[in-house]
């Protein structure tokens, strides 16, 4: 195998894995790890300073849309963010130290949660009443909605940071976004509308992703070769699978598909991880 | 007008969705011109990646800028590539500046202490 069919491998497969993760909401971070690692047998350290520069390029590239649409809530984002990156930062120090299978046995289990997690309904939940803490840090916040301005409520924002600081931690750990975990904190823990808890956690996780991609880019573990076709197809994949989020309707076989798919990718991580083949 | 002069929120959000598209295309525009460098140059080579092996001075942060100018692809995917993590960091920036320009004391507070952390963590590979 020369470099450039092994780049090219990369590249479709960074396609395939940036589409999935747009059209199950995982992100593609997710996918390309599994594909790197079992198929091409590229060490997993590397598979993950890949991930997280892709899941910079796709967060920042759709934030720069939601942001404009004034959904996403700022003040909230960058408050967590504190909680985001302190975990980003232990979780990248820890990879360093962690024998590769343990990560890959890691891995499959978030997965597997997470793709279960993106099969959950959706419940849109406006919370009238306030928090002291949320008022104090101008946390609530309005978005445009179908009818007029929605004005919404934040509550219980201790428990929302502390689950912030495990998700920034496992995206440190593992190069995902974690997106899943943070929607869910939002919008479980602290009743942000769904609507905002999805664009805000899509704008933070560029800031997590940044908040680690420095530790593996000091110690190596950002490779050009391998992030080069990783960045550029994930990129092409995630905004073919936004366009057909837009035109199609009904996509919910597709996500189901797409959730099984990653449950084989995910079994895959585990069994190799336990015969120590990772 | 009155309002014009008073910076908002809006204007806030256009500015940050503004910083994020050029970094975005802009990085990954030189990702995609280094990476057709390094095909052109070693495209018929043997790949190994198997496991972690020591990378060529060329592509560490110390070394990326004389890796340009004797037109390294990888040297020049590695900018982009420092670019692209820059950006959300370029994006701290700007909400900072434009907290301030709200007069909004402590979420210029929370912006530097998000910045300071995402310092520390960059220089941890010289202490740690």
């Amino acid at each position: 195998m020369s470099v450039l069919i092994f780049t090219l491998i990369i590249l479709v497969g960074s396609c395939f894995a940036g589409l999935v993760g747009s059209l199950t909401g995982l992100g593609g971070g997710f996918i390309i790890i599994p594909l790197l690692t079992i198929i091409l047998r590229v060490d997993i350290h590397y598979a993950i300073g890949a991930s997280l520069v892709s899941i910079i390029a796709t967060s920042s590239g759709s934030a720069a849309a939601y942001v404009k649409e004034g959904i996403t809530n700022m003040r909230l984002g960058m408050f967590l963010e504190i909680a985001t990156t302190v975990g980003a930062v232990c979780g990248a120090m820890l990879a360093m130290y962690i024998p590769t299978h343990f990560l890959a046995v890691i891995l499959g289990t978030i997965l597997i949660f997470s793709a279960l997690l993106s099969l959950r309904k959706k419940a849109q939940q406006i919370v009238e009443h306030k928090s002291a803490l949320a008022e104090k840090l101008k946390l609530n916040g309005s978005y445009p909605g179908a009818d007029g301005t929605v004005n919404y409520s934040i509550s219980n924002v201790g428990g929302g940071f502390v689950v912030m600081l495990f998700a920034g931690l496992l995206s440190g750990l593992l190069g995902i976004g974690s997106g899943a975990l943070k929607v869910l904190a939002m919008d479980s823990i602290m009743k942000v509308p769904f609507k905002v808890s999805t664009t805000t956690s899509n704008f933070m996780i560029g800031v997590t992703g940044a908040a680690s991609a420095v530790v593996y880019l000091q110690r190596g573990y950002i490779d050009p070769a391998i992030s080069m076709p990783v960045v550029i197809g994930v990129l092409i994949g995630a905004m073919a699978g936004s366009k057909i989020l837009v035109n199609t309707k009904s996509s919910g076989w597709l996500r189901w598909f797409f959730v099984v798919v990653v449950l084989v990718l995910a079994s895959q991580l585990i069994y190799n991880g336990i015969i120590g083949k990772i | 007008m009155a309002a014009k002069t008073r910076f908002k929120d809006a204007d806030m959000q256009a500015v940050i969705g503004w910083v994020l598209r050029i970094g975005v295309i802009v990085s990954v525009s030189i990702v995609i011109f280094g990476g057709m460098v390094y095909l052109y140059r070693h495209g018929s080579e043997a790949p190994n990646h198997k496991h972690f092996i020591t990378q060529p001075s060329f592509v560490q942060l110390g070394g990326i800028l004389q890796g340009i100018i004797d037109f390294h692809g990888r040297s020049i995917i590695q900018a982009g590539i420092i670019l692209l993590i820059a950006t959300p960091i370029l994006r701290i920036i700007f909400s900072t500046i434009s907290f301030a320009l709200e007069k909004d004391r402590l979420y210029v507070l929370i912006s530097l202490l998000v910045l300071l952390i995402i310092f520390i963590s960059s220089i941890s590979g010289h202490i740690a």
